[in-house]
């Protein structure tokens, strides 16, 4: 897994609460057999009218989405099903970061296990971002890991919260399997005792 | 000792490893496989060298973009066949047992898992699927997984999980006529919204729940990751171990004693504390319909669609407004009436064979509406077997209604089994997110019986209203 440290980037607002992942990619982009090609279909029904043009008002289709890493997303993001799709679509579009109120549990765990960082921010300070967004759409936010904090153009910070272990394997690009691994002596007498 | 529950008890048995600050390492009894979240995984494992470690606790199936027509013709779309193709190499090579396109036990990954006996309380079961929390209406802690940790656990039989809440829904009092157990956890689900059990996992506690059947157990379960929850779990009773006697993987003779002794400990200790409680009452749910493009989105079919503007949260405004556009739904309309397209009755909530007589209990003798299509797909071949023998199959042909082979169909239309932009569906399915059952379709999810009113009179209907005449 790829590790992150720090990251300055534009932000992309998204702000609808309870986006589930059949929007950030439609099952039936799900035939693929490996993990490339996903970010094609990253919001495909939002992005692209029926005749496949693109939509010109949403949000990934406009100059700014071009080179921005994080996106700003309303309430609740990525409930629904469990496909790692979702995170993979995301990180291939560009994405490194997804900033929310609140994350559903399958789709914060896919996206820790792929560098992909879950941001969770207080509604006071998600209100803040996205005045900043909205006034400010070239406004660079710079995350830094280590410190947990996100930085606002004019300096000021706010911290976010992520678990002690998962803030170690992203920054270290650690991946679980490596960790689960390490214990296949707990695990043999396990299944020993409960054979 | 202090009293423990169902799920701390399912949990602190499966602890292989728990480091300081880290997340436990959690041992899987069962893990369960499709076609479409796990090819990644096993790519994993080849580049890595490893093996599967426990292929006797490993079990594939295909459901998710098998065809429901004739499935002894070769499969249509290239990118499903390969994908199909896919997982029968990766069992071959692995040693995985496979329950393939031809196998007459195949289904529905938790449609089969209980009906072969393989799903046990007091296991911990996963699958790279977010409705195996199906299978925790056997008091298993059972949860849906992404494709990296189908990985893990193929290579390690483990997880790592970080433990979550625990919160007791309680329904009490007795269910009336016409409601079914898809009613009550859309009624829940209304209750919290598609966030409220997010970090935790739900146990079904009350006389409402003790009273039900093990597949309408199923249906509560199946839809407990609608409200955001991990799993959702039953204390086995009765009912659970009678369900699992004599099925192909329960276990038998002395095991089955040594089992059933085991299974009898493990309900939620009198007292145990539960970090959140919800109660509902049984006797006060109605038939339930969704009206928007979330499961949360749901009210009494008798009700007229929320009104945006009584909201007082910006965000919650802007996404009911988002929804009534997507479904082209009125503030204040009611419901009751509703043209509609199509009918699906299918899914792992609602497609077992108990759900499949509930319909055709109410289709018999009667006729679909003219110009509504009527899909009705098993949940497994075994169900398909059973329907047959009992007629069912016969009575929803002479209604008029499209008779099919098993697999998730429509529920979520990655076979060709879809909704045509515009159309509306009144579906058993547990999803009806925008585009879900077919790009541009409008999704109302409700229960078998709901369902099956909606065929007979090609609109919404308070099933109710037909029984009594019945
Ligand atoms: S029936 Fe629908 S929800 Fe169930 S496993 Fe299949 S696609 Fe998923």
């Amino acid at each position: 897994m790829a590790s992150f440290t720090t990251l300055t980037s534009r932000v992309l607002p998204l702000l609808v609460n309870d986006i589930d992942t059949d929007q950030i990619i439609p099952a039936r982009f799900l035939k693929a057999i490996d993990k490339l090609g996903l970010s094609e279909g990253l919001f495909y029904d939002w992005r692209y009218n029926a005749d496949g043009s693109p939509k010109r008002d949403f949000i990934l289709n406009k100059p700014e989405a071009k080179g921005a890493q994080i996106l700003l997303a309303g309430d609740n993001f990525g409930c629904g099903s469990s496909r790692e799709h979702a995170p993979w679509a995301l990180m291939g579009f560009g994405f490194r970061a997804v900033i929310s109120t609140s994350f559903a549990d399958i789709f914060c765990n896919n996206a820790l296990k792929n560098g992909l960082l879950p941001i969770i921010v207080s509604a006071q300070g998600h209100n803040e971002l996205r005045e900043l967004v909205e006034n400010t759409p070239s406004a660079q936010l710079t995350i830094d890991l280590a410190a947990q904090t996100v930085k606002l153009p004019d300096g000021t910070s706010f911290q976010f919260p992520i678990d002690g272990f998962s803030k170690a394997c992203l920054l270290n690009g650690v991946d679980e399997l490596g960790y689960i691994l390490r214990f296949e002596d707990n695990i043999t007498a396990y299944e020993t005792l409960h054979r | 000792m202090k009293p423990q529950t169902l799920f701390e008890k399912v949990w602190n048995e499966h602890i292989v490893a728990q480091e300081p600050e880290s997340p436990a390492v959690l041992y899987i009894d069962l893990h369960l496989i499709h076609e479409v979240t796990s090819p990644q995984a096993f790519s994993g494992l080849r580049r890595r060298r490893l093996k599967v470690r426990r292929p006797d606790k490993t079990v594939a199936t295909v459901d998710h973009s098998v065809p429901t027509r004739d499935v002894s013709l070769p499969i249509r779309d290239p990118l499903a066949a390969k994908q199909i193709a896919q997982l029968e190499e990766n069992a071959r090579e692995f040693g995985v047992r496979l329950y393939g396109m031809n196998s007459p036990r195949r289904g529905i990954v938790h449609v089969i898992g209980p009906e072969l006996g393989l799903t046990q309380p007091g296991m911990t079961i996963v699958c790279g699927d977010s409705h195996t929390s199906t299978h925790g209406a056997f008091g298993a802690l059972a949860f849906g997984i992404g494709t990296s940790e189908v990985e893990h656990v193929l290579a390690t039989q483990c997880l790592l999980q970080r433990k979550p809440k625990t919160c007791e829904v309680r329904v009490d009092g007795k269910l009336s006529p016409g409601v079914t157990a898809k009613d009550v956890i859309l009624a829940l689900l209304a209750n919290i919204g598609i966030g409220g059990g997010t970090g935790h996992v739900f146990e079904y506690t009350g006389s409402a729940i003790r009273a039900l059947t093990m597949e309408q157990r199923m249906t509560i379960c199946n839809m407990s990751i609608e409200g955001g929850a991990r799993a959702g779990m039953i204390a086995p009773d009765d009912a659970t171990f009678e369900f699992i006697a004599g099925k192909e993987f329960a276990p038998k003779d002395e095991a089955w004693d040594a089992a059933l002794h085991r299974w009898k400990n493990l309900p939620s200790g009198e007292g145990a504390y539960y970090d959140k409680t919800i109660m509902l009452n049984a006797s006060e749910i109605a038939p339930m319909i969704t009206y928007g493009t979330n499961p949360g989105m749901g009210i009494p079919v008798t009700s007229n669609v929320p009104d945006p503007d009584r909201f007082t949260d910006a965000s919650q405004k802007l996404a009911l407004r988002k929804a009534l556009e997507y479904m082209d739904l009125r503030p204040g309309q009611p419901l009751i009436g509703h043209p509609i397209d199509v009918v699906f009755i299918g899914s792992c909530t609602n497609s077992r064979i108990s759900d499949l007589r509930l319909a055709a209990s109410l289709l018999k003798d009667r006729k679909v509406a003219p110009n509504i299509r009527v899909l009705i797909v098993p949940g497994s071949q075994d169900v398909k077997i059973q329907s047959e023998a009992e007629g069912l199959d016969k009575i929803f042909k002479a209604a008029g209604a499209e008779w099919r082979e098993a697999g998730c169909s429509m529920c979520i239309a990655m076979n060709g089994d879809e909704l045509q932009p515009g159309q509306y569906a009144v579906s058993t399915s547990n999803r009806n997110f925008e585009g879900r059952q077919g790009k541009g379709g409008r999704t109302f999810l409700a229960s078998p019986l709901t369902a099956a009113a909606a065929a007979i009179t090609g609109t919404i209907t308070d099933v109710r209203t037909l029984i009594s005449t019945n």
